[in-house]
């Protein structure tokens, strides 16, 4: 085989590639490890500093605690069921609300000539050069004018804009083929017709691309959310747990909040590992 | 960039752009011109009046100590995070590349960091180094170190860059491999013939055809260690100890939410968007370039 001719699977290489390959997922997996043995055993047990380096048998009472209370005898907590539940809102109509409208702004730039045209398109193409903690404060001052300070639109609204999500719309319209538009035209097929029956189904798996990369972009959001709301019920989950450290006393409920995080990262986690084919598609597009 | 075949209707194009565009203004435009706006005015101590001063709010801060501080740890935090981002994750893309069993459950099992937040990994790197209940917090003590994050900032400082550049390697993993797996085998053939050792064939090809690769990721980084990294911070140290690892972004969230000193605050956000501006620009031309050849 050619690919021998270039050592590329010669023995000693591939264990040293092993070893490597190996050394690199136990530097990844040793800090989750850590914190699911921490939400295994009790917090007075971490707090002397005992922690070993094996699960205890604490983890549905230290789950279902997290869960349904999050309070502990420290921490005054938000349930977890109630904040993984914001989360959830918010990173889903962020990933949602983004596509939509991209989708539509993308449609409308392609497949349409009207005055104006070029200013929309430089006007949605310039916002990439604005992450949103850049123009972090002024923002604020915009959603808490608008009274939506608090809320969950004020939390979800200010995110949905993406150049990211248009630019690979409109990259990929492009490449569907004039013939299918003239047909569709012929069969006297307008405009949205042809958008619902032609194009939305053969962006399906853009749509998937960009979803898993939305929704991990919204469910990780910190700064944001951590401006905009105030009340209890409307705490997400990565804001969560950091209140819940507060100043990283060591007496903390730390299996609680060791709980809590573990709690935090499966649903971002299981979304890449299962829909990883999309995920590594959705990272490569949206950077071209 | 547009069809040859379009729809002729007049309204219906600004309907749909309308959402987004809508959006753009209100949470786009809107607050950059009002950074901008606001950058340019002073308010007095009691708040009653506020004048027009031009650039005396970039004046004062590009003179201001605390500010030439923040430059400095950023740019050391930055390069740190950028370094030990990539070389791991291009170590790894290169065993990875190799014809090995199961190289689809190691990529797996090395991507899935980058799903993690920022602040749930400044957690999950505090719980290890605490100095009384971490694991690796407890070695470094009975090893004879004085390791106390919270009091030390060096030590806040490499912690924050381990968390950060932790969360990154799966990313640029990713690229690195994708941009290993698009070199032709026959090159590296070619070389292996003429004699080149494994090290000669990647100082002398592999890492050549990688560069528009490598030099993406260098933006992309640098971009991550300047703006992402906010909740790492603010979850493990806060800036502190003292202001040892506040950042750029950092402070501009401090003077603006918590010393409410919007004019100082708005001038910091416009030369971060000058700054991003500027990366963007550099990186939208390297790519185009990159299409060319």
């Amino acid at each position: 085989m050619s690919t021998e001719a270039v050592g590329r699977t010669s023995t000693a290489g591939n264990w040293l590639a092993y070893a490597i390959l190996t050394l690199g997922v136990v530097v990844f997996a040793f800090p989750i490890w850590m914190a699911f043995v921490g939400s295994t055993w009790d917090a007075a047990t971490i707090g002397r500093g005992d922690l070993p380096l094996y699960p205890g048998d604490l983890f549905w009472e230290n789950y279902a605690q997290a869960w349904s209370s999050g309070e502990g005898t420290r921490v005054r907590g938000t349930p977890v069921g109630v904040m993984m539940l914001n989360s959830l809102v918010m990173a889903l109509a962020i990933a949602l609300g983004k596509i939509a409208i991209s989708i539509l702004s993308a449609y409308a730039v392609v497949y349409f000539s009207f005055p104006g045209r070029m200013l929309a398109f430089w006007m949605i193409f310039v916002t990439l050069m604005l992450p949103v903690e850049v123009r972090i404060v002024p923002t604020y001052q915009v959603v808490v004018d608008l009274g939506l300070f608090d809320s969950y639109a004020g939390l979800i609204v200010p995110l949905i804009a993406s150049a990211t999500a248009t630019l690979l719309f409109r990259q990929f319209f492009l490449t569907i083929p004039d013939e299918l538009v003239e047909a569709a035209k012929i069969d006297g097929a307008g405009p949205l017709r042809f958008f619902w029956d032609v194009v939305l189904p053969l962006s399906r798996t853009n749509i998937a691309a960009l979803f898993v990369i939305l929704f991990i972009y919204g469910w990780n959001q910190y700064l944001w959310p951590m401006l905009i709301t105030r009340s209890k019920g409307l705490e997400t989950i990565v804001i969560g747990i950091t209140k819940m450290i507060g100043t990283g006393d060591a007496q903390n409920d730390w299996n609680l909040i060791m709980a809590t995080t573990i709690l935090a990262m499966l649903p971002p986690v299981l979304v890449v590992v299962f829909m990883q084919r999309w995920f590594v598609k959705g990272l490569v597009d949206s950077e071209k | 960039m547009q069809k040859r075949v379009i729809f002729p209707n007049k309204i219906l194009p600004y309907a749909l752009l309308a959402p987004q565009i809508a959006i753009t203004v209100l949470f786009f435009f809107l607050p950059a011109g009002q950074a901008i706006w606001q950058s340019l005015l002073m308010q007095d101590a009691f708040g009653l009046r506020v004048e027009f001063v031009w650039f005396e709010n970039f004046a004062r801060i590009l003179k201001d100590p605390n500010y030439l501080a923040a430059i400095k740890t950023t740019v050391v935090f930055s390069s740190a995070v950028t370094v030990l981002a990539m070389a791991p994750a291009l170590l790894l893309a290169l065993m990875a590349d190799r014809q090995i069993r199961a190289a689809d459950t190691f990529k797996t099992l090395i991507v899935w960091p980058y799903a993690v937040a920022p602040a749930v990994a400044a957690v999950l790197w505090l719980f290890m180094f605490h100095p009384s209940i971490g694991v690796v917090g407890q070695l470094l003590i009975q090893m004879g170190v004085k390791w106390n994050y919270a009091l030390d900032g060096n030590q806040a400082m490499l912690l924050v860059i381990l968390a950060s550049a932790w969360k990154q390697v799966s990313y640029n993993f990713l690229f690195f491999l994708a941009g290993l797996q698009s070199i032709p085998k026959s090159i590296l053939e070619a070389a292996s013939i003429d004699g080149a050792s494994a090290r000669t064939r990647f100082w002398t090809v592999i890492f050549p055809l990688l560069s528009p690769t490598t030099f993406f990721l260098l933006v992309v980084n640098v971009v991550y260690a300047f703006f992402d990294t906010f909740g790492t911070i603010d979850a493990l140290t806060k800036g502190g100890p003292g202001t040892s690892t506040v950042t750029l972004i950092y402070r501009v969230y401090v003077d603006g939410n918590n010393n409410l000193n919007f004019g100082a605050s708005a001038a910091q956000s416009v030369i971060l968007m000058a700054v991003v501006i500027a990366l963007t620009a550099v990186q939208f031309r390297y790519i185009e370039r990159k299409v060319h050849y």
